[in-house]
């Protein structure tokens, strides 16, 4: 076997995969969080927005072709990136079939010990979100209007909670996996560290409220 | 001090091993750790009882022999301390204390507190070299090396292969361990004619042995008794990337 066949195997390789499909979603999530926030403008300009990206890239693209074309891009860096994360887990859980009587942790975050955990609630998430939000299949009364699919969906409470835990689990496993990343990139250095830890916060807390203020605005009556 | 102590028995690789707890009257604050295991173990002897096996060589704190799990943390509670080095004073009278080997399937425990550590021998034999030239040794100080990379090679070379950080990390990872020995020699000049090779025979080694992935929980750095950093990992990462790509 040749090094380009060995580094996809290798642990280096899949954390690399991870890393790089993880920084490409972080991408998606921000952009989708600034689209989103136009939920503020109203009905109107809201739907515009949702219409522009189906129109995207016309007259070369028919409609929706740059939707699809995207839509496929993120789901082989969402399967890329389960699948090394998956792939690691087994790795990591052969490693110690022993564990310990006592643990002590002494550095790792709340976060970095629930990236797991948080990648399941996300992935779970996303199901629901494309059932809920974008088939309509999980909506109570799914209509023509984006602006007011999304209105009468976070006016149900259980629907709101559902995406606020998924914004918070969302915020958690940005603020270790932004940092993280660049690690195993090899881009880190000393000098760098701080500033990444600094860029890590300001994202996860940035993009967790920006996606909050939604549904939170929505069931206080401030969108309607 | 009084202590009640629960030690790991395990009487061979393939048996089952269970804790065993003994209470210690008169512990001297000043012991080490490893003597008061000693204490522990000439009572056991006195009385005709198998006494606990644990590794200690040098007892200086330099060998990297020794090294148990004393209330889930790698040589205990001191930064920068091996077992060896850690003084009874650091714990409470009547303290109970939870004494366990390191936990990963690449270090099997032989017996009680001993584990063997040969995979991490083999992750060196397979990259922890140089070329030199035979004959006569070259004159002191004839390569030129930038202060500042000595340094750094000199802090990776201060690992002393004790395993802290596989038993500290979550998953049982080696990557510290193994960033480490890449680095002091892919540092310096003399490293350099197999430093693509090395990184990636390493890390292969590594993944073999069965050792765990890095999550840069940084257990690691904080259990290792010589305070290596994880940017050795980084360094490590980028190694590995460029040498794919070059030997791609």
């Amino acid at each position: 076997m040749n090094q380009a066949q060995s580094f996809p195997r290798s642990s280096i390789g899949k954390k690399f995969l991870m890393a790089i499909t993880g920084l490409m979603l972080l991408g998606f999530v921000l952009g989708h969080m600034i689209g989103n926030l136009k939920a503020f403008q109203g009905a109107e300009k809201f739907d515009a927005y949702a219409l522009f990206l189906k129109e995207v890239g016309k007259p070369v693209l028919g409609k929706g072709d740059f939707l699809w074309m995207a839509r496929l891009g993120l789901l082989a860096a969402v399967g890329i990136h389960i699948f090394c994360a998956v792939s690691l887990t087994l790795q990591n859980r052969k490693a110690r079939p022993v564990g310990y009587k006592k643990t002590a942790r002494e550095a790792s975050t709340y976060a970095s010990r629930t990236m797991l955990w948080g990648g399941i609630i996300l992935a779970l998430y996303v199901i629901y979100h494309i059932l809920h939000l974008t088939t309509g299949h999980a909506h109570h009364d799914f209509g023509s209007s984006v602006y007011g699919n999304m209105v009468a969906g976070f006016k149900q409470w259980p629907v709101s909670l559902a995406y606020v835990i998924a914004q918070i689990a969302l915020g958690m496993h940005l603020f270790h996996g932004f940092w993280s990343a660049f690690r195993t990139l090899g881009a880190n250095n000393p000098n760098r560290d701080k500033k990444l830890r600094a860029i890590a916060v300001f994202l996860a807390v940035a993009i967790t409220a920006g996606y909050l203020s939604i549904p939170v605005s929505v069931m206080a009556g401030i969108i309607q | 001090m009084k202590l009640t102590l629960h030690v790991w028995r395990q009487k061979s690789t393939s048996q089952k091993g269970a804790f065993e707890t003994h209470v210690m009257d008169s512990v001297s604050p000043d012991m080490s750790f490893l003597e008061m295991l000693d204490e522990l173990n000439q009572a056991l002897i006195t009385n005709g009882k198998e006494p606990v096996a644990f590794d200690h060589d040098c007892r200086e704190g330099i060998c990297g022999s020794c090294g148990v799990v004393i209330n889930g943390r790698p040589h205990g509670p001191q930064r920068a301390t091996t077992a060896c080095q850690l003084h009874m004073r650091s714990y409470q009278d009547g303290q109970e204390i939870w004494v366990e080997p390191w936990r990963a399937s690449a270090f099997p425990v032989v017996k009680d507190l001993m584990v063997d550590r040969t995979s991490f021998d083999r992750i060196i034999q397979s990259g922890g070299f140089i070329s030199v030239r035979t004959g006569s040794a070259p004159d002191a100080n004839e390569i030129p090396v930038p202060k500042v990379d000595a340094d750094k090679a000199f802090d990776a070379a201060a690992c002393i292969g004790c395993g802290a950080c596989v038993a500290a990390c979550p998953n049982a990872s080696a990557m510290l361990f193994t960033a480490a020995k890449v680095s002091h020699m892919g540092l310096l000049p003399q490293g350099q004619p197999e430093r693509e090779q090395r990184v990636l025979s390493m890390v292969s080694t590594m993944d073999e042995e069965g050792f765990g992935s890095c999550t840069n929980h940084k257990e690691c750095q904080e259990a290792c008794p010589k305070e290596i950093s994880i940017d050795y990992i980084s360094r490590m990462n980028r190694d590995y990337v460029c040498a794919s790509k070059n030997k791609g």
